[in-house]
């Protein structure tokens, strides 16, 4: 019986606690630690990836031998794999980023920074690996306890932002958790693959579609989704840089993971578009997200923030792979998730380098920066060109895919939509390009630079350890792009396989 | 038949006050401080609803005795408390970590009232 | 053989990328190395071009299949007679114009020539790939990489009226590219694949016709900004502010004949001149080009800006090819295919001549060209022969193809394009005869003797005009164009070798 299942959530919990003890000694030290950790975790991903793609089977793990459903098993099927291979590859780049930038930004709080990075990996990469309702709960709170720290530590206003990020989180993860009770209490059963079995005979159940109906709402606080998105753009703008590298990426996809487990695995096929048609309110929502989102962003003068509602739009294209419902919607929103946790990745950590070196990061203190920054500023055409859908970018096949989805369901609203957003995202992500491809003017640049909250570390490209993860990363999104084909037939064509069905 | 029903599942109403208090204090209290307390008293309307559903009348404790024997029926499930005791530590850290978090607040800001935190953020003075 | 070159293919597309990665790694300090770049990649791409010529016009289809783009969509390309008109000739221009570019950037002082080298050889790796797709979304990825990539080039200048231009062209171009997608998903959505097949692959069977029109539109958005047909134009003279090889080669050649180029495709081989017809969407091409071609020289004649009246010209001949697709007929259709090769030729060398100029005198206007053929003859001798050629002397390359497209009008019977063509040919020469008769026949006291613009900008001038003159009289003589835009007219209607 293969352990890795297991093995990628412990390695990492334990890598927190040895992080914190070691860190305590000396940051340096705590860095080494964690970083160490967060890498083997990363190739045990890869090793499940591995052995699932080649096995074909999903690897169960019940914790402590105690068969389920009465104990709590771990799952690493094709999706789990999918998801913590990129959730510990992101993990990996953002903690080769952090020492420089944490060092600059948040000084002196590294101890305990680098624990909490760990655990929220762990956190999430627990989350696509249990088979247990209620654990993913346990876990969603880890990952979302840990997150809360690490984003308090940013600018001014981050407390502010975090503790309403914070009781937004305790209403999303409470609702989730009326839904598990509902669910338990109609069931008596919390394992996933067992509710699958047991549920189709309840689809009329009130108490289970109430139950559904909290769960999504409870994860689509988390996610996000348009409109209970009002705590994110605030805790973007003021997170620290390696930890918004860290979070945007990943921490809200992992919540759409959610969602998109209760469709195919938890609950029966057709019922969220029968019994509770709440896909298509889910489609609708990103929709008018996508649109909110990528207009909020235009009207950005602070590139953080301009990422952030971004953001807000972007995962709402997984939203409308959801709400799609189709094998080839959910492929594209799935895709998505990766497409978009390499291109914001990348986004994210370039701003952390701007600020490294001009002290902040307002557009119009950006201008010049192609010639003092060329890499960097290369890493950020390319995420900003995938970001619109450019071909042969990563970015575009996810809108590919969605579009092909949205007019096999005949929806040509949604095509308008992903249309139109395409332009509105290549308004706001061309205006900084021009930005920083031109001469820096003399009165306003200076300015917006002289505005710094801190002072800048030195000219030019930010530092190896810094420069490599976001040029990493943007690779990784040409190599995602021309790819994408074997992501679908070998990994995403089993995981939508029960709407095909 | 109503009146049954409202007997039967009075507890259930009473949850959903204290959740809709819970919710209200969130949302609607200017102070940081009392929308703490909301979101506890949110939190606890959960650990409530899973009480009452595992309640059983005429069961005991989920520990086995000799004089009871082995049926089932005469304990509590155990399940719903055990998830109950999670709930509570996820529920004591979220407690913990708001309160540190106002701790913050309080020291950069000199206050915990909303509205006065939020202008200063617009127009830092 | 036909392996190896299906490799000519791949390598036709790859020489001037790789190019362009040695060009931004030799940098500004090692400059002749880096022209040297150039000018390799651009002997190389041609040669790989043009060892295909005989082959697709003896019937040979190379291709060459890469990974997939999407399930069951290759990354493929495919070397037919209508991708290879285009891509011999664009190639052909891009030596000429490698060494033009160099006399002209050295010449005028610019500042950032790396750059500007590098991504000239993205836009024609782009441009090739564009001409050498087999499929639809192929060619959309190259396409797009085009129109990005001919960003840098359209700001070069670094002004604010540069960076106006660019953002202008930005937002058409992307615009465009948007809609391209939706209607390739529009197409992939009703017929299955998106191979180019001669005569079309999409049916009336597929789907409604509102719905086949609507793709049509998203279509005609997505080619008709780079073809620059109105009203959607409006860029095309405002990117003049670029250098002149970039007006000359991509404003000229290469970016908007691959819109043209589009509708080609999608005329020939995505809807098929019979959907065209039945759909009715035929007719409203031919009128809005009609329309473009008209407008456009009436606009061309209020320009005193040298290269805003040439960059008029082009929009309105460039109408011309989108009206040899349009009017559905077989001879319109070959007249079409030619006057990309023949415009290409004549307009490259309007612009070379307009850029020599601007290095060497520093005009830009028409209106201070009074006398000037006395010190640059050869130069204005050129331009001259590009002039005839467009207004469509017989005897020039121009004339072949009008003439095509005539004919064509009159079998589809539809004779006042016909007219359209003759009254259009008289106000091209209403707006460019003046150039030449201001520039040999008015005399300036500041032009008495010889002095021309270096010989890197001359010869390439020189051969332009020679190739345009060679194409009118002996059509076939130069890289055989004219039996391969034969060939590739006989691929849409049939008839010769498939």
């Amino acid at each position: 019986m293969s352990h890795i299942p297991v093995l990628i959530p412990t390695s990492l919990l334990l890598t927190a606690l040895i992080a914190l003890l070691a860190g305590l000694r000396s940051p340096k030290w705590g860095h080494r630690v964690a970083q160490t950790g967060v890498t083997v975790a990363f190739l045990f991903a890869l090793a499940g990836l591995r052995a699932v793609l080649t096995g074909g089977e999903e690897i169960h793990y019940p914790m402590g031998n105690w068969l389920p459903p009465i104990g709590i098993e771990f799952v690493l099927d094709h999706l789990a794999a999918y998801m913590t291979s990129l959730i510990t590859f992101v993990g990996v780049l953002v903690m080769f980023y952090a020492p420089r930038s944490l060092a600059f930004e948040t000084p002196g709080k590294e101890t305990f920074a680098y624990p909490a990075m760990v655990l929220l990996i762990a956190g999430l990469c627990g989350m696509c690996l249990t088979g247990d309702a209620f654990n993913l709960y346990v876990f969603l709170e880890i990952a979302a306890l840990s997150a809360y720290a690490l984003l308090a530590t940013g600018d001014r206003g981050a407390p502010v932002a975090t503790f309403r990020y914070l009781l937004f989180g305790a209403v999303g993860g409470g609702f989730y958790l009326i839904g598990i009770a509902y669910l338990y209490f109609s069931t008596g059963t919390l394992n996933m693959a067992d509710l699958h079995a047991r549920l189709p005979e309840l689809v009329e159940n009130r108490a289970v579609i109430s139950a559904a109906a909290f769960m999504v709402i409870g994860l689509g606080i988390k996610m996000a989704l348009f409109p209970m998105h009002f705590w994110l753009p605030d805790v973007y703008t003021n997170a620290p840089s390696a930890v918004a590298g860290l979070i945007a990426p990943v921490m809200t996809k992992v919540s759409a993971y959610a969602i998109v487990r209760l469709f195919l695995d938890v609950f029966p096929p057709g019922f969220f578009t029968e019994a509770l048609p709440i896909a298509s309110t889910i489609g609708w929502l990103s929709a008018g997200g996508i649109l909110f989102g990528s207009i909020m962003a235009i009207a950005q003068t602070d590139y953080r923030r301009m990422l952030a509602y971004s953001s807000v739009g972007q995962i709402s294209y997984v939203g409308l792979g959801i709400g799609l419902a189709s094998p080839i919607g959910m492929i594209g929103g799935l895709l998505h998730i990766m497409n978009h946790a390499l291109m914001k990745g990348c986004l994210f950590l370039v701003g952390g380098a701007i600020r490294y070196r001009t002290g902040n990061v307002r557009i119009p203190a950006m201008a010049g920066l192609g010639k003092s920054m060329p890499w960097t500023m290369a890493a950020f055409t390319i995420g900003a060109l995938a970001m619109v859908g450019i071909p042969p970018t990563a970015g575009f096949f996810s809108k590919w895919y969605l579009l092909l989805g949205a007019l096999e369901a005949g929806n040509w609203w949604w095509f308008a939509v992903i249309i139109a957003s395409s332009l509105l995202t290549a308004v706001y992500f061309l205006r900084v390009l021009e930005t920083v491809y031109r001469e820096p003017a003399e009165g306003t640049t200076a300015a917006a630079r002289a505005a710094s909250t801190r002072l800048p570390e030195g000219e030019g490209e930010p530092p190896a350890s810094m420069l490599a993860p976001i040029l990493i990363l943007a690779v990784s999104i040409l190599v995602a792009g021309a790819m994408n084909v074997v992501i679908v037939n070998e990994l995403l064509r089993r995981v939508v396989a029960p709407l095909a069905g | 038949m109503t009146a049954n029903f409202l007997i039967s599942g009075y507890p259930y109403f009473l949850i959903t006050v204290l959740m809709v208090i819970g919710m209200y204090g969130m949302a609607m209290k200017r102070n940081l401080l009392k929308k703490i307390v909301g979101m506890t008293v949110f939190q606890t309307a959960i650990y409530l609803l899973y009480i009452q559903g595992a309640t059983k009348i005429g069961a005991t404790i989920p520990v086995r005795s000799a004089e009871i024997g082995t049926d089932a029926a005469l304990y509590i499930n155990p399940l719903p408390q055990v998830i109950v005791l999670t709930a509570i530590v996820v529920g004591v850290a979220t407690t913990g970590v708001a309160l540190s978090l106002l701790l913050l607040i309080q020291r950069r800001f000199g206050t915990l009232d909303e509205t006065a935190i939020l202008e200063e953020l617009r127009d830092p003075a | 053989m036909t392996g190896l070159l299906s490799n000519a293919l791949l390598l036709a597309i790859l020489s001037s990328a790789i190019a362009a990665i040695a060009i931004v790694f030799t940098g500004e300090k090692r400059r002749n190395l880096r022209e040297g770049w150039t000018l390799l990649a651009s002997f190389l791409k041609f040669g790989f071009i043009a060892s295909m010529i005989p082959g697709v016009i003896a019937g040979e289809r190379y291709e060459v299949t890469l990974w997939e783009l999407s399930p069951g969509i290759e990354l493929a390309l495919r070397a037919d007679p209508a991708g290879l008109l285009f891509a011999v000739s664009a190639s052909f221009l891009w030596i000429l114009t490698s060494f033009y570019a160099i006399g002209y950037m050295r010449g005028a002082k610019e500042k950032k020539q790396t750059r500007f080298f590098a991504m000239l050889a993205v836009c024609l790796s782009a441009t090739v790939g564009i001409a050498l797709s087999a499929n639809l979304l192929t060619f959309v990825v190259f396409y797009e990489i085009l129109s990005v990539a001919t960003y840098p080039l359209v700001i070069h200048k670094g002004s604010e009226k540069a960076y106006r231009a660019g953002r202008q062209y930005l937002t058409y171009a992307i615009t465009a590219g948007i809609a391209l997608v939706a209607g390739t998903a529009l197409v992939y959505q009703m017929a299955g694949t998106l191979d180019f097949q001669g005569g079309g692959f999409l049916t009336s069977e597929m789907a409604p016709t509102s719905t086949l029109i609507l793709a049509f539109l998203l279509f005609f958005v997505g080619f008709g900004v780079k073809a620059g047909v109105m009203p959607l134009h409006s860029w095309l003279p405002n990117a003049m502010i670029a250098p002149t090889p970039v007006s000359a080669l991509l404003h000229a050649v290469a970016v908007v004949k691959a819109g043209v180029f589009g509708f080609v495709r999608l005329g020939g081989f995505v809807f098929g001149p019979d959907l065209l017809r039945e759909i009715g969407m035929a007719g409203v091409l031919a009128g809005l080009a009609g329309i473009t071609i008209l407008l456009a020289s009436f606009i061309a004649m209020t320009k005193d800006d040298l290269k805003a009246r040439l960059a008029y010209s082009t929009v309105g001949h460039l109408s011309y090819i989108v009206l040899g697709v349009a009017l559905l007929a077989p001879t319109a259709m070959l007249g079409g295919a030619f006057h990309m090769v023949t415009h290409a030729a004549m307009k490259i060398t309007l612009f070379f001549c307009a850029g020599a100029l601007y290095v060497h005198m520093h005009y830009t206007k028409v209106s201070e060209l009074d006398g000037i053929g006395r010190r640059m003859p050869i130069t204005m001798g050129a331009f001259a022969i590009g002039v005839l050629g467009l207004v469509g002397i017989p005897g020039t390359g121009g004339f072949l193809s009008k003439f095509m497209i005539g004919v064509g009008a009159v079998e589809a019977g539809q004779g006042i394009f016909l007219a359209l063509l003759l009254v259009s040919g008289l106000l091209n020469a209403g707006y460019l005869f003046p150039i030449v008769t201001r520039a040999f026949f008015r005399s300036s006291p500041e032009h008495t003797k010889y002095d021309e613009a270096s010989w890197f900008m001359v010869g390439p001038i020189v051969l332009t005009a020679l190739l345009s003159l060679m194409l009118g009289i002996w059509p076939d003589g130069i890289f055989n164009f004219f039996s391969i835009a034969l060939e590739a007219m006989h691929s849409v209607v049939g008839g010769g070798s498939p």
